[in-house]
């Protein structure tokens, strides 16, 4: 048995796992190291706050004074994952501030999680985990807590992200869909479909480039604004997918008014308006992330319009219509040319016309 | 929006709505023949504007709208192929076929790609040899230039797998089928603008002469509308039945020369059925003969369709004018742009969507 010859090795012959990759892989959800490593190489820097580095299963928030809290969630799926003005990041974190903010209240925190398709680069990971980190700074609502999973590749766009978040909300504020009354001003923060048409065209379908940017931002300030210059105020929404008339159509529903609109005032970028022209959307339709629908009384809508045109996100803030008794649960445009029509909910999707 | 708004000014609205008011003496009914045409008139308010004299009627110019239930079950047949990529304008995939429409292909697992031009679906056979790419041509003359285009496209491109399902029809004969009908009401006609840019108006000179009925091409913004119908109710109330154009800045006598040639060397004249009114002889175009390689309905075996429309939609009668969405006993309950029975619900373009969108709230008082 003296001529056993040993085959010859010149390294380990068990292959050494990679330590690092540039991609998702199913490993990244497994739970184990590799997850953690993920979430403290990434998610932990950025998304930094006690709460969080506590490192708990849950995140503790504390309010200090009486009143209500609300909670919302939001899941969040958009193709492309980068747009011009925003991205898929932006997106979450603004999503659920929003609507919490529309409750009149302070978001306190936010919660995120993530589903990660296998083969997504990293980098594109690390750039949407920063642009959320950004948006949450700018919002000044920490992401508290969250949580990460990876799915076989296909069964994903890339990566989803659901946010949820609470609010507190002082005793004194009750705002709601429910509370439009008649007399009351409608007032929207900017321009409309600046999101929708942004996301469009970035997907490079249509054949057209467009200098729109998506309005996506927080609009917890100007919100809170608002509410310190009325303290009535009745509705405050964001007309995010199905647009302006899909939204005060649920309120008009909610609260049993008619809505009636003037078309000449509603703000619509140029770009916007020709774009729809040409495709045969109708940018009353056409998603907002950055837009606030304010109902309030007419006597505070000028206090009310002042301070939003001094915020960031409201500089272009007007009243567009006026809340009437009837037709109850229904929303009118009286057109430019002085006709009258019924602006309707959307039905499904918006489908572009043939010529 | 330059060359927009100044066709929707409201100061100059009011002129020509008061010429119009000065004009009119007698009762008049007044067909616009495309459906882009009505859901401007809807979408503006423009005929509660309007006196009381003047009857707009809603003409058959919606394309999704006539596309025969044949056309449509053949579409969902060809779609639900497993190496078939199905490339259609978006109007056309909540069409209802016999059972179901293109929305439901694509959720059971059909390729169903909306596109904006026929080109973008020949792109597609360019970049998936291994399928069969083909395109939902629909359209009256308006589209057919561009579809034609995709065929020569196509075949210089030496694309093996690229085809349409063509389903043009034409509007001059649909206008003589109206005219001929013994329920006509229709006393003028406010031609449809985009298809006169391509195919001019000289073909409505014996039209007009036939049937002793002005005819005036007419554009889609408010002043363009109100412009078209001033004239008509001039010409009506004159006795002069003729041709005019109130759409000049877009539409000539002769039209786009290019475009009709392009559409003679790829179409020829063939028989239609219009969805809701039925036969109307040399009513549309289809593939010539040497083009039959690009014809899908050659290309893939379609089995025998039964076709079965709702027995309750008066959608025909809508399309000929002879009756209005309200006065159909399903319209706004049964049938809903989320639930249509008939394919004038459905198209941005339909007589019964437009209502539906705009107007629901005259009918509920």
């Amino acid at each position: 048995m003296n001529d056993v010859s040993l085959p010859n090795m010149q390294g380990p012959v068990c292959p050494l796992p990679v330590k690092s990759y540039d991609h998702i892989v199913m490993g990244h959800g497994s739970g184990g190291k590799m997850t953690h490593d993920l979430i403290q190489q990434y998610f932990v820097p950025n998304f930094a706050n006690s709460a969080l580095l506590a490192g708990n299963d849950f995140a503790q928030i504390t309010s200090q004074q009486s009143g209500k809290i609300v909670v919302s969630t939001d899941a969040h799926i958009v193709s492309p994952l980068f747009f011009p003005g925003g991205d898929i990041g932006r997106l979450a974190v603004s999503g659920t501030v929003n609507d919490l903010a529309m409750s009149g209240g302070i978001p306190l925190g936010l919660t995120a999680s993530f589903i990660l398709e296998e083969g997504l680069p990293i980098s594109t990971l690390e750039k949407i985990i920063v642009s959320m980190a950004a948006t949450a700074q700018e919002a000044g609502v920490p992401i508290v807590a969250g949580d990460t999973k990876v799915v076989e590749k296909g069964k994903a766009d890339g990566i989803f992200i659901s946010t949820s978040g609470v609010a507190w909300v002082p005793d004194y504020l009750n705002i709601g869909g429910a509370c439009a009354q008649p007399g009351d001003a409608v007032i929207i923060s900017g321009t409309l479909g600046d999101h929708g048409i942004a996301v469009l065209s970035a997907r490079g379908e249509l054949g057209l480039e467009t200098a729109i940017h998506s309005d996506v931002a927080p609009l917890n300030h100007l919100i809170q604004n608002i509410v310190e210059h009325s303290k009535n105020v009745h509705v405050l929404r964001d007309p995010t997918r199905g647009g302006l008339a899909t939204t005060l159509n649920e309120i008009a529903i909610q609260s049993q008014v008619g809505i009636i609109l003037d078309e000449k005032s509603i703000p619509i970028n140029p770009i916007v308006g020709a774009t729809c022209e040409m495709l045969g959307f109708d940018p009353l339709y056409v998603a907002n992330e950055g837009k606030v629908i304010v109902i309030v009384p007419n006597h505070e809508v000028d206090e009310v319009l002042n301070g939003m045109r001094s915020q960031k996100y409201g500089t272009n803030a007007v009243v567009i219509g006026h809340v009437e008794s009837a037709p109850s649960g229904r929303v009118l445009l009286r057109t430019t040319i002085g006709g009258t029509r019924l602006l309707d909910v959307m039905s499904g999707e918006m489908l572009p016309r043939i010529c | 929006m330059r060359y927009l708004e100044e066709f929707r000014d409201a100061e100059l609205v009011k002129n020509v709505l008061s010429k119009i008011n000065h004009t009119v003496k007698h009762h008049w009914v007044i067909m616009e023949i495309c459906g882009g045409q009505t859901h401007s008139i809807m979408q503006h308010g423009i005929d509660q504007l309007l006196p009381e004299n003047i009857e707009l009627v809603h003409g058959p110019g919606c394309p999704v709208c006539v596309t025969s239930l044949e056309l449509v079950d053949k579409a969902l047949a060809i779609a639900s192929r497993p190496n078939v990529i199905f490339c259609s304008f978006g109007d056309m995939l909540r069409v209802p076929g016999s059972h179901g429409d293109l929305f439901s292909v694509k959720a059971a697992g059909g390729q169903v790609r909306i596109v904006y031009s026929p080109l973008d679906a020949v792109k597609i056979a360019q970049q998936n040899p291994e399928k069969e790419v083909v395109f939902f041509a629909i359209g009256f003359e308006t589209t057919a230039p561009a579809n034609a285009m995709s065929v020569l496209y196509a075949e210089s491109l030496g694309l093996q797998n690229y085809s349409m399902l063509v389903s043009h029809v034409t509007v001059p004969p649909a206008m003589h089928a109206i005219l001929g009908s013994t329920n006509n009401r229709v006393q003028g006609f406010l031609a449809a603008g985009h298809v006169c840019s391509v195919m001019g108006y000289h073909q409505y000179h014996a039209i007009s002469q036939k049937f002793q009925i002005p005819i005036v091409v007419t554009g889609f913004e408010p002043l363009d509308l109100l412009n078209g119908i001033l004239m008509t109710v001039e010409l009506l109330e004159s006795g002069t039945p003729r041709v005019q154009n109130a759409y000049s800045r877009v539409v000539s006598e002769a039209g786009n020369i290019p475009a009709q040639a392009m559409i003679k060397r790829v179409f020829q004249d063939c028989d239609r059925n219009w969805r809701g009114i039925g036969f109307i002889p040399q009513s549309g175009w289809e593939l010539r003969p040497e083009y039959h390689f690009f014809d899908a309905e050659k290309r893939f075996e379609v089995e025998q369709i039964q076709t079965r429309e709702s027995d309750i939609c008066i959608s025909g009668q809508i399309l000929q004018g002879i009756r209005k969405p309200p006065q159909c006993p399903a319209f706004g309950n049964v049938c809903t742009p989320q639930n249509p029975l008939g394919a004038t619900m459905v198209s941005s373009e339909g007589t019964c969507a437009a209502y539906y969108r705009y107007a629901r709230i005259d009918m509920e008082g």
